[in-house]
C-alpha cells in the first residue's frame, strides 16, 4: 500500500516522538506476543511422537485410552502419570516453554498456595495455584481484545451520532446534546453493577453493558468537525451537485473528522481497558476463573503475604496503559499540523 | 560596515540583503531572497506583489514578528541605526508598538472580542509611556479616536469589537498603531478586506495622518491603483526578490521590468459579450425575499426578521449577463444562494416557466445541472482530499447516473479542455494548482453538467491582478461558445463593467437600481450608486 504524501509526513512526524514509537512496537510485540498465548504458556504439548505417529493436543482432543491410559476423557498432560505412559511406550512430548495454562491448576506445588515465584513458575502462582505468568499472558490477550473491540465499537457508534448531529444540526443536534447530557451524568458504575447482577457477565454481555456508556466519548469531536465543515464552500458545491446528505456525511466530511477521531482512539482504548479491570478488581467483571488482569489485581491487595500478586499485576497494568498513553501523544503529534518537525 | 544608504542622513529603516526561510517537514525554502530595500523619514513607499511573492514576509522581519517561526535569516535591517535581526527582545518590545507599528489586512481579527477599544488602544500607552497618570492616557484616547474620525468618540469608546463596522474597527486599529507617535507605520494590504467607499475614506484618512504626524509608511498591497495614489516610491517583488524599484510616477509611465509591465497591463478592460434581448427569458425572479427569523425570548418566537434579500425582481435571458452589485452585507451572496435553493427563499423563481422554489431537494435535483454556481474562495471550494477527476465525477455520478462511465471520462476530459487544463492533471489533488488553475477546476466542475446558467459568486476576488483577467476571458469564451447565461455577483465594480450587460445595484437587501451596465455607470440616477461610483473612480479612476 502506497501512503499518500500527507500520511507519509504523519508517519515521520509520529516516528520523531521516540517514546511513542518505541511504545508502539512494544505494544505490538506484547499484543502479537499475547495472541500466540496457547503455543507459549499450555497445558497440552505442541506434539507427541508415539510409534511413528504424530498427535496434536493442541487442536486435537485425544482420550487418555488412545496413549495407553484407562479414561474415555481427554488427556491430562501435565498428569506424571500420563507422562511416565508416554514415555515408557518410548513416545516424545514436546512442550511449550510454560507447561501451565491460565486455568492449569498446579496440584504438585509442595507449597501453601499461592506460592512464590520459582524455576518452575516463574512469577509465583495464584492463590487457586495457577501459574501468574500464564494468568498475565492470557489476561493481556482478553484485555486488549476486549479493548480494542469497544473502541471499534463506541467508535463507529459515536461517529455515527456525531456525524448526524453536526450534519442536520438545529433540532437533531438540540435533541442528541440534551440527550447526552442526561445520559452521561447518569452514575455508570452504579448500572454496570445493577446489570452485572442481572445477566451473568460474560465477555460479550460485558462489552454491550459498557458500549451503552462508552460510545458518547467520540460524539463531542466529530459533532464539532462536522459542524465546521458543513458550511465549508466544497461542501455547498456537492450540495448544489445534488449530492444527498449521506454522500456528502461520508464521502465529503467524514475524513475531515477521521484525524480527531483517530487521536482519540488510543485514550479510549486506554480507557476501556483501565474499566474492565476495574471491573474485575471489584469482581463485577468477567466470570470467576477468567484469565484477568483486574482479577490478578484483587487477588494481590487479599494476599499481602504474597507480593509477587501484587507487584506483577500492577507493573502489567501500569506498563500496558503507560504505553497506550505514548503511543496516544505521538498520534496527537503526527496529526498536529502546527507542530514543527526538526530538519532532516 | 559600508551599506549602501546609511549615509543618506534621513535614511529611517534600511534593509540590506535580508533573505528568510522556512522549513517545513525538513525541506527548507527560502521566502525572502537578498532583498534590500529603504525608507527615509516621512516617506510613503510601497511593497508590490503577487500573493506567495514574500511582500508580508518582508515586512513581518522589520518588527522581527516571526523569529520562532522561521529557519533562517540572513542580512541586516536597521531601524535608526539599530540593528533589529538577532536584536534581543527587550529592544523589539520597545520598537514594536512604540517607534515602529503595524496594521493588519483583516480588522475583525487583529482587535480582541473581550476588552473595549478604550482599553485595547490605552493598553499601547500603558506599555509604552508607563509615567502617564490615568486621565491622561483617558484624554489621549479619546485624542486618538477623534484622530481617526470615530463619529461621538466619548460614548464609542466603550464599545466592544463586534459592535463597530469594518471600517471603524479597522479606524480603530490606526488608532492603535498611533498611539505612540511612531516613525514608521507597516500597513499590511490595509483595505483588502473592506468595500469601496470605506476603503477610499480609510485610505484618505491614513494620507491625512501621514501629512500631520511626519511619519513614514511602508505599505504592502497588490493594487496597483492604491500604491498609484498614495506612495512616493514602489518596490515590486516576485518569488521573493525585489525586481524592480523605482519612484512611482516612472514606474507606472516607465516600467523598466517586464514583470512590472505586466502588473501593469492586467487591469481588465473589455466590453461585455452581447446577447439576444428579445428573446424569452430563461429564468425569472419575482419578488424573491430571504428572510432570517430573528428569535426572542424564552418561547423563541420569531419577532422580526433580517431581510437578507427583501423583494428582488430581474430576467435573465440566454446568453446575458447580469451583475449584482453591492457592498458587504448588501444580501447579493444570499440571492445566489437562494436561487439554488441551498437558503430557503419566498417569492418565486421560474427556469424555463418552471417554479423551482416550490420543489423538493429529490425534484430539484434533474434541474440543478442547469443552474451551476462557482463560488468565491477556489482555495475552499475544493476538496481537498479528492483529485481533480473525482471532483468533477462527483456531480456527474448524481446527476448522470445513467451515462457510461467512458462517457464521463470523456466529458472530464472535455471540461478540462474547455477551461484551459490539461487531461494529464485529472490525477492530481487540488493543493497541488495555484489560485487560478483552482478556479478554472471549480468553473470545470459546473461545465461538465452542461448548465444554462452559472452563478459566479466574486470568481475574481481571491485572484491575483493578472490571474483575475485570465479567469474573466475565459469566462467570456465560454459564455460565447456555450451561450451560457452568467449572474455575476460581484463588489468590483471594474470587473462587473466589462462583464455584465445589465446590473443590479443592491443595498440592505433590496435593489436600488437596476438597468443597463453603461448608463447605470455613467448615468447614475439614485444617491447611493452614485456615491458608490464616486468612491470606486477615485480609487480606481475608472
Amino acid at each position: 500500500m502506497q501512503l499518500s504524501a500527507v500520511n507519509k509526513r504523519r508517519w515521520s512526524r509520529f516516528k520523531l516522538n521516540k517514546r511513542g514509537y518505541y511504545s508502539l512496537w512494544m505494544f505490538v510485540f506484547i499484543f502479537l506476543l499475547s495472541l500466540f498465548s496457547e503455543f507459549i504458556a499450555n497445558d497440552k504439548p505442541y506434539m507427541i511422537t508415539l510409534n511413528d505417529k504424530h498427535y496434536f493436543p493442541m487442536f486435537t482432543v485425544y482420550p487418555e485410552t488412545v496413549f495407553g491410559g484407562e479414561f474415555e476423557t481427554e488427556t491430562e498432560y501435565i498428569d506424571p502419570y500420563v507422562e511416565q505412559l508416554i514415555t515408557e511406550q518410548g513416545g516424545v512430548m514436546y512442550w511449550p516453554p510454560i507447561r501451565f495454562s491460565y486455568d492449569t491448576f498446579s496440584v504438585d506445588l509442595g507449597a501453601t498456595v499461592p506460592s512464590a515465584p520459582s524455576a518452575t513458575h516463574v512469577l509465583g502462582t495464584d492463590d487457586f495455584g495457577r501459574d501468574v505468568f500464564a494468568r498475565i499472558l492470557y489476561g493481556l490477550r482478553l484485555s486488549i481484545m476486549f479493548g480494542l473491540l469497544l473502541t471499534i465499537l463506541s467508535t463507529i457508534i459515536g461517529v455515527i451520532v456525531g456525524a448526524c448531529q453536526g450534519y442536520f444540526a438545529g433540532m437533531v443536534d438540540l435533541i442528541g446534546q440534551r440527550f447526552i447530557e442526561i445520559w452521561t451524568s447518569v452514575p455508570s458504575l452504579y448500572v454496570l453493577i445493577i446489570l452485572a447482577s442481572l445477566f451473568s457477565p460474560g465477555f460479550f454481555v460485558l462489552l454491550f453493558i459498557m458500549l451503552l456508556f462508552s460510545w458518547v466519548s467520540l460524539v463531542g469531536v466529530v459533532r464539532a468537525e462536522f459542524l465546521r465543515g458543513r458550511n465549508y464552500d466544497y461542501i455547498k458545491a456537492v450540495r448544489v451537485m445534488g449530492l444527498g446528505p449521506l454522500a456528502i456525511m461520508f464521502r465529503h466530511l467524514l475524513p475531515n473528522a477521521m484525524v480527531a477521531t483517530l487521536t482519540f482512539l488510543p485514550f479510549i482504548l486506554n480507557g476501556a481497558i483501565a474499566t474492565l479491570s476495574a471491573l474485575d478488581f471489584l469482581g463485577l467483571g468477567l466470570p470467576p476463573g477468567s484469565a484477568s488482569l483486574g482479577e490478578l489485581l484483587r487477588q494481590g491487595k487479599e494476599n499481602p503475604n504474597a507480593p509477587w500478586l501484587g507487584f506483577t499485576s500492577f507493573i502489567v497494568i501500569s506498563v500496558l496503559l503507560s504505553l497506550l498513553i505514548f503511543i496516544g501523544e505521538a498520534v496527537r503529534d503526527a496529526f498536529d499540523t502546527n507542530k514543527k518537525s526538526a530538519v532532516m | 560596515m559600508v551599506l549602501s544608504m546609511s549615509s543618506h542622513s534621513s535614511v529611517l529603516l534600511d534593509v540590506h540583503n535580508l533573505s528568510v526561510s522556512f522549513a517545513t517537514d525538513g525541506r527548507v525554502s527560502e521566502v525572502v531572497k537578498e532583498v534590500s530595500f529603504y525608507i527615509n523619514e516621512a516617506e510613503i513607499i510601497a511593497l508590490v506583489g503577487e500573493s506567495g511573492s514574500g511582500k508580508s514576509v518582508s515586512a513581518l522581519s522589520i518588527m522581527q514578528l516571526i523569529r520562532q517561526d522561521i529557519h533562517t535569516q540572513k542580512g541586516q535591517i536597521f531601524f535608526n541605526q539599530t540593528e533589529l535581526v538577532n536584536a534581543d527582545d527587550k529592544t523589539l518590545r520597545r520598537l514594536r508598538g512604540g517607534e515602529i507599528s503595524m496594521i493588519f489586512q483583516e480588522p475583525m481579527t487583529a482587535l480582541n472580542p473581550l476588552h473595549t477599544i478604550e482599553r485595547q488602544i490605552a493598553e499601547m500607552l500603558v506599555l509604552h509611556q508607563p509615567l502617564m497618570t490615568k486621565e491622561q492616557v483617558d484624554e489621549r484616547v479619546l485624542q486618538l479616536l477623534e484622530k481617526v474620525h470615530i463619529a461621538n468618540a466619548k460614548q464609542r469608546r466603550k464599545s466592544y469589537p463586534h459592535e463597530l463596522s469594518g471600517g471603524q474597527r479597522q479606524r480603530v486599529m490606526i488608532a492603535m498603531a498611533l498611539a505612540n507617535n511612531p516613525k514608521l507605520l507597516i500597513a499590511d494590504e490595509p483595505t483588502t478586506a473592506l468595500d469601496v467607499t470605506i476603503q477610499r475614506d480609510i485610505l484618505n484618512l491614513l494620507c491625512d495622518l501621514q501629512q500631520e504626524m511626519k511619519m513614514a509608511i511602508m505599505l504592502i498591497t497588490h493594487d496597483l491603483h492604491i500604491v498609484k495614489r498614495m506612495a512616493q516610491r514602489t518596490y515590486v517583488m516576485k518569488e521573493g526578490n525585489i525586481v524592480d524599484h523605482n519612484t512611482t510616477s516612472q514606474l507606472f509611465n516607465k516600467p523598466a521590468h517586464p514583470y512590472t509591465r505586466h502588473l501593469l497591463d492586467s487591469v481588465p478592460s473589455g466590453q461585455p459579450n452581447t446577447y439576444q434581448e428579445t428573446a424569452d427569458p430563461i429564468l425569472e425572479v419575482k419578488d424573491l425575499r430571504v428572510w432570517f427569523g430573528l428569535k426572542t425570548g424564552i418561547l423563541r418566537r420569531v419577532n422580526d426578521y433580517v431581510k437578507a434579500v427583501d423583494g428582488v425582481d430581474f430576467d435573465l435571458r440566454r446568453g446575458e449577463t447580469i451583475g449584482i452589485v453591492g457592498e458587504s452585507g448588501s444580501g447579493k451572496s444570499s440571492l445566489g444562494l437562494a436561487l439554488i435553493k441551498i437558503v430557503e427563499a419566498k417569492g418565486k423563481v421560474l427556469y424555463k416557466d418552471r417554479e423551482i422554489l416550490q420543489l423538493s431537494q429529490k425534484q430539484m435535483r434533474p434541474l440543478r445541472k442547469k443552474i451551476q454556481y462557482v463560488f468565491q474562495d477556489p482555495f475552499a471550494s475544493l476538496n481537498p482530499r479528492f483529485t481533480v477527476g473525482q471532483i468533477l465525477l462527483e456531480g456527474l455520478n448524481v446527476l448522470f447516473n445513467h451515462t457510461s462511465k467512458e462517457e464521463k471520462q470523456y466529458k472530464i476530459e472535455e471540461a478540462l479542455t474547455s477551461v484551459g487544463l490539461e487531461t494529464h492533471m485529472i490525477n492530481r489533488y487540488p493543493h497541488e494548482f495555484s489560485g487560478g488553475q483552482r478556479q478554472r477546476i471549480a468553473i470545470a466542475r459546473s461545465l461538465v453538467l452542461q448548465p444554462d446558467i452559472l452563478i459566479l459568486d466574486e470568481p475574481t476576488s481571491a485572484l491575483d491582478m493578472s490571474v483575475q483577467q485570465q479567469v474573466i476571458a475565459l469566462l467570456k469564451d465560454l459564455q460565447l461558445t456555450h451561450t451560457l447565461s452568467y449572474i455575476f455577483i460581484s463588489h468590483d465594480l471594474e470587473v462587473v463593467r466589462i462583464m455584465a450587460n445589465n446590473v443590479l445595484i443592491m443595498h440592505q437587501g433590496k435593489i436600488v437600481e437596476q438597468g443597463n451596465t453603461q448608463q447605470i455607470f455613467d448615468n447614475p440616477q439614485q444617491e447611493y450608486t452614485q456615491k458608490l461610483i464616486q468612491a470606486a473612480c477615485e480609487l480606481h479612476a475608472l
